[in-house]
């Protein structure tokens, strides 16, 4: 039996379901001393002094530390030359929340003690806190080295003026997709223990082979006494992909004080000091024909990096862009993006990382033109659809060369679970009876870029490379081990990774096991971020395990004195075909893989270990069709989700029930974003939503249930067909929303709302129309 | 998130912890469910010198009938008051509201007495305490006084127990067979009000408004016209009346406003059935 | 000012010279060792805190451990059945993919089980309303209200259980 596409339950689960998982601050190792961060209360200020005295005085405290103490390694990689972000604030401050001093104390109510009697003085200066203000003529400027805020300006190519000009119709938005805090449950935390033998980090963090060789490179040690530990992770969503200072501070002062140093974030420095995601504003403007066929689309992004840019906020535009014209065949696309500093939380990458903003930019102009034409949302989907038989496909970016997918394959397979023509009398019905609510049907047929990725894709964000490690080793039983440079936080990696080579192996699943996140364990690994864990890490699984049984068949032959192609293998027995009576079990093939006496010549003992570094030769295109059925209160604008209908496509399904859940969370997020979260700022640049109390992160009876459907384009870049889906639901849901709500409001001339809808907003627009 | 550091005391009965209050003055708060002042203490927003704890008062925590009146303990959890068949039956607008506060976590902690003390405009039991005309019953070391709920909320977070008293009871007039509803406008389900509007409909009909003053909020020209058995409309003509509704990140002066006439019709719509 | 503790927790007395102001959470976590119990905030919003005190869910992030002298906690170490075997709660998790990441877990298995004991029966609708105070970022709670379904309809659940 197959476990590929089985419905099998995770081996992650026991430990967590009984509170066995080990998270970072669950250690506490002997003599085990905790840091604190002082962190900025201005946006935008000049640091006269910092007062430290009655802190250091304070019994229990170890160490009080500003960037006076750090002078030769001040900075944190990762960052652009001359921007970069110091590891602790010298002479200015740039964003509500960065890290201005530290105190290490025995224990961590001491140490609060202590960052409370650290007194830093401000000379406030102005602050720009939104794109607008920081674009400014005039605007205060926060790295002096740049003349202005805006750190690159990519023109466009060309900017289309014959083809908008040429058009029947044309028509332009201005789109905001607002900056969210990813907010995984668990904060950021590290552990750094540095001593005699050597620097070990333990973090949340999803690329831990990535942070060994950083932070060795950093402070000039040696790689192979360097290690990192990722053990269980509390989510991540891309934000615990980009490095922070506490991983320096606390390897710093470790080796200064002499014994271990843990930092926990709490959720309110959460919600300040790790990156944000998203912070676009789009200008689009599509040209198009009375039918609703899209003729010419120009898209400008630009992207708030907050306070200091680093590579992946840099990068972000780079993939929206060239997502732009998302699944529609568009002849002319010109893109342009510049990217903008402001005195708030650095941005960097949020589940779907600058895929998702291209998706709900499209999606919003399709339903414009539907809109504008009197064309339904539905047919002008249909009419711009790039066809089945147009792969592979090349956009307007080198990138995006899209290699898969059947979009109106996907919507027609929504359409059966979503009563589209009843729907659309339901609301006509309401609309006409004043005491009822109103109806809106939103659609969004999308299409992103995953599966980092080929080669050179994830170097450009400062990886090592782009492939992903496996090794997988027979033990002398007859189990196995599989070594990933994956990190998983969540997603199942390890039922996924074992299932795969339970197929390739002929070995039971429950005698696989799947080691990751140890850098003293798993040799070398690049980690699970733009989902790859199974385009890319479990393609590498069942490259390695393939090469371990095509070994193991060979011994089994010997043994069997028969030929290699013959063999095949049924309950962890090898033998010919057609004659199971004469067989030998895995567990005697793997003991005599030790023995040379035992091996078939040439054959040198522990054969049955395979190590691969996989590379794919394209990134994977997962796509899909929502559809959100939302009902609006037309007396205090609230919005209601009644039904939300999802089609993935996401490739081959490893494990259907690991696949449902990934959806069910990207399309929360999505949801939660569209209704519920915003990372607000004053003008000051103080933070409005700093806890959870004001930053809305839906709880159970906030979101609705799911529908879900699926269909399946192999993924052709790998052997397993599968694209990942990861990151698909945050792509895919918010669009649907937005679109459903426009679609709510269209009869009162609606165009266009932007996220989050808030009760209020639909109240003005309500009120407006009036 | 670390609560700055505190002596703690414990209070066996009222009268120690009126003696306890005396004995450390301003710098003292009584400590019951703490889902209000503990939170408060973790911000460091509130760093009293001492906490005199009272949630092992036993006797302070109780739902009675008297008369015509139900009175509850003020160390009555929300979570009993929601489940109690006394309060279901005489007060359903006290059961219900006392099941709206925060989550259930909140409500196997948090004490009708704590919440009412805190006196957030923005909480939800202020509201059904001023709708229902309940009466606070006050120790102190000079013995007990009573104070009405409307005059018992005095400014933002401010009530009218003094240096050294602490509410020991709330006399709740019975309710029974009354019509009543609770209307709460929030963005997430564990959110406090937007606004909120608890009616209560009867011999003595009372209205009252969550998060639309700098204190909890009777509507008295409402209450009163209600009484007098004014129409709908009327009634939310003047239902903003002295109100002073706050701007935040969910709503404007206008838009509360506007949702305490939808909530009040609504409110009335649910308490007619 | 420190206080000593006298706390039931899973069944065994303990009792520590601690902190008046050390929360719950801490006690159990850095006192005791048991590190099934989260930390996912700091104004009592998530819920992944949450313990059983004397059966009814608190987050125990907001609780003082002096505060609950002779007071028995149950947390996540002491959810499983006597034999060994998962609850039926934590076998609805596995069976229906309740848990991603697992960091709410634990808090999630404990407000569950709270709800359970109280509305052994409950409808989508009220297991929603019931983890309103237990906040997921991984799952979308669909399977979470599967996974409480599922403990409902098996509450007589048994097995080998975990070792």
């Amino acid at each position: 039996m197959s476990l590929v596409g089985a419905r099998v339950l995770r081996k992650e689960d026991p430990n967590l379901i009984t509170g066995n998982g080990q998270y970072v601050d669950d250690l506490q190792p002997a003599g085990c001393t905790a840091m604190v961060f002082v962190r900025s209360t201005e946006a935008h200020a000049k640091i006269r002094s910092i007062d430290t005295a009655e802190a250091l005085a304070l019994p229990g405290v170890l160490a009080v530390w500003t960037s006076a103490n750090i002078v030769q390694l001040a900075n944190c990689p990762g960052g652009l030359p001359g921007l970069d972000q110091p590891l602790l604030a010298k002479d200015v401050v740039r964003f509500v929340g960065e890290g201005v001093a530290v105190v290490v104390a025995t224990d961590r109510y001491i140490a609060a003690d202590a960052a409370e009697l650290i007194v830093v003085d401000y000379e406030p200066l102005p602050a720009v806190a939104s794109l607008s203000a920081a674009m400014a003529p005039g605007a205060v400027v926060l790295h002096e080295v740049l003349g202005g805020n805006t750190v690159h300006f990519q023109d466009f190519e060309n900017p289309l003026n014959e083809a908008f000009a040429a058009a029947p119709r044309t028509a332009s938005m201005h789109i905001v997709n607002n900056r969210c805090a990813p907010s995984p449950i668990e904060p950021n935390v590290c552990l750094a223990d540095w001593g005699r033998s050597g620097l070990t980090l333990w973090a949340a963090f999803q690329a831990p082979h990535h942070l060994r060789n950083t932070i060795a490179q950093y402070f000039g040690i040696p790689q192979d006494s360097t290690r990192v530990v990722a053990p269980d992770v509390g989510g991540g969503f891309g934000a615990k992909i980009n490095f922070v200072p506490e991983f320096f501070l606390t390897a710093l002062l470790s080796k200064e004080i002499g014994r271990p140093v843990k930092y926990t974030q709490t959720r309110s420095e959460c919600l300040v000091a790790m990156l944000h995601g998203r912070a676009q504003e789009h200008d689009a403007s599509v040209a198009f024909d009375n039918d609703g066929r899209i003729l010419a689309l120009k898209l400008t992004v630009t992207q708030d990096q907050g306070a200091y840019p680093n590579g992946t906020g840099m990068g972000l535009p780079v993939l929206t862009t060239a997502m732009a014209a998302g699944c529609y065949r568009i002849p002319a696309v010109a893109i342009s993006w510049r990217n903008v500093v402001t005195n708030t939380t650095p941005v960097a990458a949020y589940r779907g990382a600058g895929r998702p903003e291209a998706s709900y930019t499209i999606e919003r102009l399709i339903d414009l033109i539907a809109d504008e034409t009197g064309v339904d949302p539905v047919e002008v989907r249909r009419r711009n659809f790039i066809p089945v038989d147009a792969f592979p496909y090349a956009t307007h970016s080198p990138l995006a060369m899209y290699d898969s997918g059947n979009f109106a394959g996907a919507l027609d397979e929504l359409l059966k679970h979503v009563n589209y023509d009843d729907l659309k009398k339901e609301q006509e019905k309401r609309r006409q009876d004043p005491a009822a609510k109103l109806l809106g049907i939103g659609f969004s047929s999308w299409l992103e870029i995953a599966g980092f990725g080929p080669p050179g894709s994830l170097e450009a964000f400062g990886h090592l490379a782009s492939w992903e490690s496996a090794q997988v080793r027979i033990q002398p039983d007859g189990s196995a081990i599989i070594f990933t440079g994956a990190s998983p936080h969540g997603q199942g990696t390890v039922t996924t990774y074992a299932q795969i080579a339970a197929d390739e192996l002929g070995i039971d699943f429950d005698r696989i096991s799947v080691k990751h996140g140890d850098t003293a364990v798993v040799p070398q690994g690049i980690g699970t971020m733009g989902s790859r864990a199974v385009a890319v890490g479990g393609e590498g699984v069942k490259t390695a395990s393939g090469r371990v049984y095509e070994n193991a068949k060979r011994i089994a032959a010997h043994l069997l004195e028969a030929s290699a192609e013959d063999i095949i293998i049924e309950d962890e027995k090898f033998f010919v075909k057609g004659t199971p009576a004469r067989s030998v079990p895995w567990s005697e093939v793997a003991w005599k893989s030790f023995q040379p006496l035992e091996l078939p010549g040439g054959m040198e003992p522990g054969a049955l270990d395979s190590t691969v570094f996989q590379q794919v030769p394209n990134f994977s295109f997962p796509s899909g069709a929502y559809c959100c059925v939302v009902e609006i209160d037309r007396e205090t604008g609230g919005v209601n989700i009644v039904n939300m209908y999802l089609v993935d496509d996401c490739g081959t399904v490893i494990n259907p029930l690991l696949v449902e859940g990934q959806v069910h969370g990207g399309v929360a997020q999505g949801i939660a974003q569209a209704l519920y979260e915003h990372m607000l700022y004053d003008p000051s640049g103080v933070p409005r939503t700093s806890t959870f109390m004001d930053y809305l992160v839906p709880a159970a009876s906030d979101l609705p249930g799911y529908v879900t459907g699926r269909i399946n384009t192999p993924n052709p870049s790998n052997t397993l067909g599968a694209k990942g889906v990861g990151e698909s639901g945050s792509v895919g849901a918010p669009p649907a929303v937005v679109n459903a709500v426009v679609d709510a409001l269209s009869h009162l001339g609606v165009k266009h709302i932007d996220m989050p809808v808030t009760p209020i907003k639909v109240w003005n627009i309500l009120e407006g129309a009036k | 998130m670390i609560p700055a550091q505190f002596d703690y005391v414990e209070a066996t009965s009222v009268a120690d912890a009126i003696r306890l209050l005396a004995e450390h003055g301003d710098e003292a708060k009584l400590l019951a469910g703490g889902h209000s002042l503990i939170p408060l203490m973790k911000l460091r927003l509130v760093t009293p010198a001492t906490l005199i704890d009272v949630t092992h008062i036993k006797e302070l925590s109780y739902i009675k009938e008297d008369g015509n009146n139900i009175v509850i303990g003020a160390l009555t959890r929300h979570r009993d008051i929601e489940e109690s068949e006394l309060v279901k039956k005489h007060l359903p607008l006290v059961a219900h509201v006392a099941g709206e506060v925060g989550d259930p976590q909140v409500r196997n902690r948090g004490t009708i007495g704590g919440s009412l003390v805190h006196g957030d405009p923005a909480a939800d039991l202020p509201a059904a305490a001023l709708a229902t005309g309940a009466t606070m019953v006050i120790a102190g070391q000079n013995g007990e006084r009573r104070i009405s709920a409307q005059d018992f909320f005095v400014d933002f977070l401010e009530t009218d127990v003094q240096s050294g008293e602490m509410l020991t009871a709330i006399e709740f007039p019975k309710h029974t067979d009354a019509g009543w509803a609770y209307e709460k406008f929030v963005r997430r389900a564990m959110d406090y009000s937007i606004v909120g509007v608890a009616l209560q409909l009867g011999a003595k009909p009372g209205v009252a408004l969550v998060n639309m003053s700098n204190k909890p909020h009777l509507a008295v020209s409402a209450s009163q016209a209600i009484g007098k058995g004014a129409a709908i409309a009327d009634v939310l003509a003047v239902i903003n009346d002295d109100t002073n509704p706050p701007e935040d990140l969910n709503a404007t002066v206008e838009y509360r406003q506007h949702l305490a006439r939808v909530l009040t019709q609504r409110a009335f719509a649910s308490a007619s059935k | 000012m420190t206080i000593r503790t006298a706390i039931t927790v899973n069944g065994k007395d303990t009792s520590r010279e601690v902190e008046a102001r050390t929360l719950l959470v801490h006690y159990l976590r850095e006192e005791l060792g048991l590190t099934g119990t989260h930390v996912g905030c700091d104004t009592s919003n998530c819920g992944a805190c949450t313990v059983l005190l004397d059966g009814e869910a608190v987050k125990s992030c907001t609780v003082f451990a002096a505060q609950i002298h002779d007071c028995n906690i149950t947390t996540i170490e002491g959810a499983a059945q006597a034999d060994g075997s998962f609850s039926p709660i934590q076998e609805g998790f596995r069976q229906e993919h309740g848990l991603q990441c697992g960091y709410c877990t634990p808090g999630m298995i404990m407000a569950s089980t709270a709800l359970l004991t109280e509305n052994p029966n409950p409808t989508e609708e009220e297991i929603r309303h019931a983890l309103e105070g237990n906040l997921c970022r991984c799952t979308g709670y669909e399977m979470i209200v599967n996974a409480v379904r599922w403990a409902a309809e098996h509450p007589n659940f048994t097995s080998g259980g975990a070792k």
